[in-house]
């Protein structure tokens, strides 16, 4: 078992940026992001501005931009959907490298790609550099409801335990000869999924049990 | 007589779906006592256990610890009274670092500050884990956990400490390091176990609980050497393992 090694997300180390208040972090990226998206479209120097601004933090941080690249796959779907965008849009018509696609369809589609990696980099930045045990007492400053907080810690918690019960199912499903390759395999993905929702619900339950057992009353005590 | 610590009388208790898992259990366990509770599999110790500190309510008979009946109103005390260790140390260790874990217990009670951190430390220290107390639950080892799950409830300075099947799942050295720290405490302990070997290491007394009835309560070699009663109840010896030679 390896010592003390954070979150999948996080990158141990002791930068400005990694000691800088959690709380503060958070008020910033949300202010960043509202910023970013509330920038019309076409003013390009600004999203320059901005990107710039971001790469000064993750250099101020030392977090390797390999790894903060690596994890931006997690934007995929976005891109795909940009790319989407010109080819499925109407209105005028413009022509990119000998294709007829829409111009809003176009400046939409550039528009999101760059607003989704701003935010996204912006975001991985925070996880990286903040444990998630001070993100959600940085949280738990801002007045952010108990019960909220203590349901996030719990995820943080139980993330590993869950990740690793389906990872098991997984292997036993093909030691046993099955392999999800086409959707007539989706039902039995589907019924994993349901034992893992239901095996979730009653640890969930045999928590609050061994919770109720050490006096716990509905407040996390401080 | 002393007052018992723990002290069942005629405890019965059906589900809520109708199936009747306890039919008027009697149990009796003196202070400084190891008693290890046997039984197969459905033999209703689990649910035995969780009447012990009111998770369940009886349906019929009583429960009382040191004399103090578990009712609604007196649950807060029980609680504290009676230390359950559960059997997935995954289900009791839910904080972010093994501090607050341990600390949860004491700090529902309203300990705080010094005195919250020094028992902390000490119970962390009766089970050999005060290294680890910065660290996160889920990155120790199964048999690590297992220690600070003990730990947990330590902490509460139980009058009965109930583990629920504590050698599962470890590997023998680490049966054996926590079987050396179940000796070494100061403590009254029920064991609710299958792992014959160990309730005879630990426990100089048994109990039998089979179909929701305790059908027999002594030493425990004399249970385990009893080849009738032992085949009646599903209770079977590891391979090789004879009381006889050991005991």
């Amino acid at each position: 078992m390896g010592a003390g090694h954070g979150h999948q997300l996080h990158f141990h180390g002791h930068s400005r940026i990694h000691r800088f208040p959690a709380h503060l972090k958070v008020l910033l990226l949300l202010g960043f992001m509202l910023v970013v998206v509330a920038t019309p479209r076409d003013l390009y120097a600004a999203f320059a501005g901005y990107l710039v601004a971001l790469l000064a933090v993750v250099a101020a941080s030392r977090v390797p931009p390999t790894y903060l690249l690596k994890r931006m796959v997690v934007e995929l779907p976005f891109v795909f959907f940009a790319v989407l965008l010109p080819f499925v849009a109407t209105g005028p018509r413009t022509e990119v490298l000998g294709l007829s696609v829409s111009e809003h369809g176009l400046q939409a589609g550039i528009a999101l790609l760059v607003k989704a990696t701003l935010g996204v980099l912006a975001s991985l930045t925070l996880a990286a550099t903040t444990e998630p045990q001070d993100l959600l007492l940085g949280l738990e400053r801002l007045r952010l409801p108990q019960q909220l907080v203590q349901i996030m810690a719990f995820m943080v918690r139980y993330l590993d335990v869950v990740t690793g019960e389906m990872q098991r199912m997984k292997v036993a499903r093909e030691s046993r000869g099955f392999t999800a390759r086409n959707p007539a395999h989706w039902p039995v993905l589907a019924k994993s999924a349901g034992a893992l929702f239901i095996r979730s619900y009653e640890r969930g339950e045999r928590v609050h049990l061994a919770m109720l057992s050490r006096g716990y009353t509905g407040r996390m005590p401080r | 007589m002393s007052t018992p610590v723990l002290d069942v009388r005629g405890l019965a208790y059906a589900y809520p779906d109708g199936h009747q898992a306890l039919y008027g259990v009697d149990l009796h366990v003196h202070r400084g006592e190891r008693v290890a509770l046997l039984g197969p599999n459905g033999a209703g110790k689990t649910t035995l256990v969780l009447h012990l500190n009111g998770i369940l309510a009886a349906g019929a008979g009583s429960v009382a610890v040191s004399g103090l009946p578990v009712t609604k109103d007196n649950l807060r005390e029980i609680r504290r009274r009676v230390g359950i260790v559960f059997q997935d140390p995954d289900d009791q260790l839910f904080m972010g670092t093994v501090r607050q874990d341990v600390a949860f217990g004491p700090a529902n009670l309203g300990i705080k500050g010094a005195e919250l951190d020094r028992r902390v430390l000490a119970a962390l220290d009766l089970v050999g884990m005060a290294d680890f107390v910065d660290r996160p639950p889920h990155h120790l080892s199964f048999g690590q956990r297992r220690r600070v799950a003990v730990a947990t409830v330590l902490v509460m300075e139980p009058e009965i400490l109930v583990l629920d099947e504590p050698s599962s799942n470890l590997d023998p050295a680490s049966r054996r390091e926590l079987a050396d720290i179940l000796r070494s405490l100061d403590v009254t302990v029920l064991m609710v176990t299958h792992d014959l070997p160990y309730a005879l290491e630990l426990c100089p007394r048994s109990v039998v609980l089979s179909d929701g009835v305790v059908v027999a309560d002594g030493a425990t070699y004399d249970l385990l050497t009893d080849d009738d009663l032992m085949r009646a109840h599903r209770l079977e010896l590891p391979f090789g393992f004879d009381p006889r030679t050991v005991g």
